[in-house]
């Protein structure tokens, strides 16, 4: 099992440095530059730009350079729009803030999610299920950017409950963890669902039964541990996309957070802060899909590494 | 007052193309003690019957009749009252060992959560009274292996966990649905065997649910031959194999391939089973009947009594059937033991999980 996870950690290096190497050549290929506007700067000014930002090197050359910036000193590099600001400054600001409001969307979607899935697989076909399942569509089909506006009308406009944007306390963390959260605790209802229905048509469950066992002790030692499989690994990846942060989020609720930054610097060619949050993704995106790994290794002991 | 006392019996299950009746009025009467062997081809309500009154139907199923369990009434009884008797009183062995445990759970957690529940027992001492009922089952060093999970046994050891984890409680009855078809033929045989020594230990009264007629003949004291859910011949084993009196019976022991006697083909019973959505009005088995009347199409014979401790339902005369099959001089020595390759061909039809509909 250790000697997995080390494995898995070594393999992540060439997995992040293919990533590194394929971004890089992606926004190389994109036509203009951080540098390029409306009115084209003097072309001395230009060079002297590129050559600050070492963008006159060999393409190669960049890409090493980067790179060891990042191995030897863990430096992303500067801004190209902001100049006093690091990338690593920005990510130290902003990904806290996404990091909280994910981190409880995440919770919140898990716990509902789940309990919601459950609750409709043991009455299926009664009210309570068809509520559950369309309870979870409704919440699937409405896009976060047309919820977040809806509740900043309501409970900010209307009810006057809640500020409408900024971030500061827990209060201001409601909004947008409702605004992020519904669509995942969506999936994770209706993969939960479908999991238990499968789970408890099952031949150990009837055994189960068959031991005099009450319902509840069936579902929750018996079923939910291998309900909860398909769900697992939907939410390896959901987490990742979640604790980093959603631009529609940072956008409407004014929470500054790395989401906003992303869509921002890709707009902007601001390189160094599109790597950075690019290989943050990456880094935690090979995390999680190890985190379950283990967790499938943990619920099912026919897989051993 | 007998141990079990089932009038009535009818299952039927809601399904898209209509309902379909799986077990049709069936009366039955176990003593304690007692072995009933019940017989059939897949779809003919043997395994249905025994889940009706556990209550362990799926979910689109429905039972109606009565079912009397050492006096109570079990039929639809609220699950407070047959989780009382489930693994308690009345307890299952599966077909399936391999999906009938928990893959998930360790086997000490499986088998302890029964004594846990019903006998009170501390998670400690519940363990360790499991691993001397796997000591009971046969199954070599049991307090080690008592820690692993499912996978980690063979099939064999898999049912002996299965059928120590049922006797846990010593049941007053235990029901074996088809506790050897997913296993080896020497693998069965042990079991048999193991299944025989643990009821006579116990002093509990067995329903053995099989298609294989070698599995009956070796473990049955007497016999219930099922088709369409409905019961076509009923009696000790002995008669019934020697001079099987309904043409149902008759077909399936002329299915059984005789090493003795070589042959070109396998003798088979012609047609197949009747759609259960549209039961037929008469008797289930008049289209595939080697003698039928007029009237079978129309009408289900009443089971009924021709001789001391046997029934049948037939229309033709028993005169009729015998004159058609002469009897089995020498049938093979039944015992479970000498269940050879020709004889699991017997299979009529590849049995199905009967609950997985």
């Amino acid at each position: 099992m250790f000697g997995f996870i080390l494995r898995r950690l070594a393999v992540a290096i060439p997995t992040l440095l293919l990533l590194i190497v394929l971004s890089f050549l992606l926004m190389y290929a994109a036509p203009g530059g951080p540098f390029t506007q409306e009115r084209a700067l003097p072309p001395q000014v230009l060079a002297n730009l590129n050559a600050k930002y070492g963008l006159d090197d060999p393409l190669w050359r960049q890409i090493v350079n980067y790179v060891w910036g990042i191995v030897a000193h863990f430096d992303f590099g500067p801004s190209f729009i902001y100049p006093d600001r690091s990338v690593n400054q920005i990510i130290a600001a902003g990904f806290p803030i996404t990091l909280t409001y994910g981190g409880i969307a995440f919770v919140v979607a898990v716990a509902v999610g789940v309990s919601l899935g459950v609750t409709a697989a043991i009455r299926q076909n009664t009210w309570l299920d068809y509520c559950a399942v369309g309870l979870s569509i409704g919440a699937q089909v409405l896009p976060n950017f047309v919820m977040a506006p809806i509740l900043v009308l309501v409970f900010t406009l209307w009810l006057g409950w809640l500020p409408g944007g900024g971030w500061g306390g827990p209060i201001f963390w409601i909004m947008p963890v409702i605004a992020l959260s519904t669509s995942f605790m969506a999936s994770i209802a209706r993969i939960t669902r479908s999991s238990m229905l499968e789970v408890l048509s099952s031949n150990h469950i009837r055994t189960a039964r068959a031991k005099g066992l009450p319902e509840r002790a069936v579902i929750l030692r018996h079923a939910l541990k291998p309900a909860m499989l398909p769900v697992i690994s939907y939410l390896g990846p959901a987490f990742v996309t979640m604790i980093t942060g959603s631009v529609v989020v940072d956008m409407y609720f004014s929470t500054g957070g790395i989401g906003r930054s992303f869509v921002d610097s890709a707009l902007n060619r601001d390189y160094a802060v599109m790597m950075g949050i690019t290989i943050l993704v990456g880094a935690l995106t090979i995390l999680f899909s190890l985190v379950v790994d283990l967790l499938y290794a943990w619920i099912d002991p026919k897989i051993r590494y | 007052m007998s141990l079990l006392e089932i009038r009535d019996l009818n299952v039927r299950f809601a399904t898209t193309d209509g309902e379909v009746s799986a077990v049709n009025g069936i009366n039955l009467d176990l003593e304690r003690g007692a072995t009933l062997g019940i017989v059939g081809e897949s779809g003919s309500g043997k395994s249905q019957l025994s889940f009706a009154l556990m209550g362990l139907l799926a979910r689109n199923g429905r039972a109606t009749g009565s079912v009397r369990f050492d006096g109570t009434e079990i039929l639809n009884a609220p699950p407070a009252v047959l989780n009382k008797i489930r693994a308690r009183r009345i307890a299952m062995v599966f077909q399936d060992p391999m999906t009938s445990l928990n893959p998930y759970m360790r086997v000490s957690d499986q088998m302890a959560e029964v004594l846990m529940l019903h006998k009170g027992m501390g998670k400690a001492q519940a363990v360790a009274e499991s691993a001397t009922m796997l000591d009971a089952v046969k199954i070599p060093d049991a307090k080690g292996r008592i820690r692993l999970y499912p996978h980690e046994f063979s099939g064999g050891m898999r049912q002996r966990v299965m059928i120590a984890m049922a006797l846990l409680c010593r049941p007053d009855l235990l029901i074996a649905d088809e506790p050897t078809t997913a296993l080896d033929v020497t693998v069965q045989a042990q079991i048999m065997e193991l299944l025989a020594d643990l009821q006579r230990d116990f002093g509990m009264a067995m329903v053995l649910i099989t298609h294989d007629l070698g599995v009956i003949a070796g473990s049955a004291e007497r016999v219930m031959v099922m088709y369409g859910g409905r019961v076509m011949e009923r009696a000790s084993v002995d008669p019934l194999f020697a001079d099987p009196a309904h043409p149902y019976t008759q077909g399936l022991l002329a299915a059984i391939p005789r090493v003795d006697q070589k042959g070109d083909k396998l003798s088979a019973i012609p047609g197949s089973p009747p759609n259960m959505t549209h039961p037929p009005a008469g008797c289930p088995f008049a289209p595939r009947c080697a003698y039928p009347l007029a009237i079978c199409q129309q009408v289900m014979p009443p089971l009924q009594g021709f001789a001391p401790g046997r029934e049948r339902a037939c229309h033709v005369e028993i005169e009729v059937v015998r004159a058609g099959h002469a009897p089995l001089p020498d049938l093979p020595e039944p015992a479970a033991a000498d269940l050879d390759e020709a004889q699991q061909l017997s299979d009529l039809i590849p049995e199905e999980s009967a609950h997985d509909r």
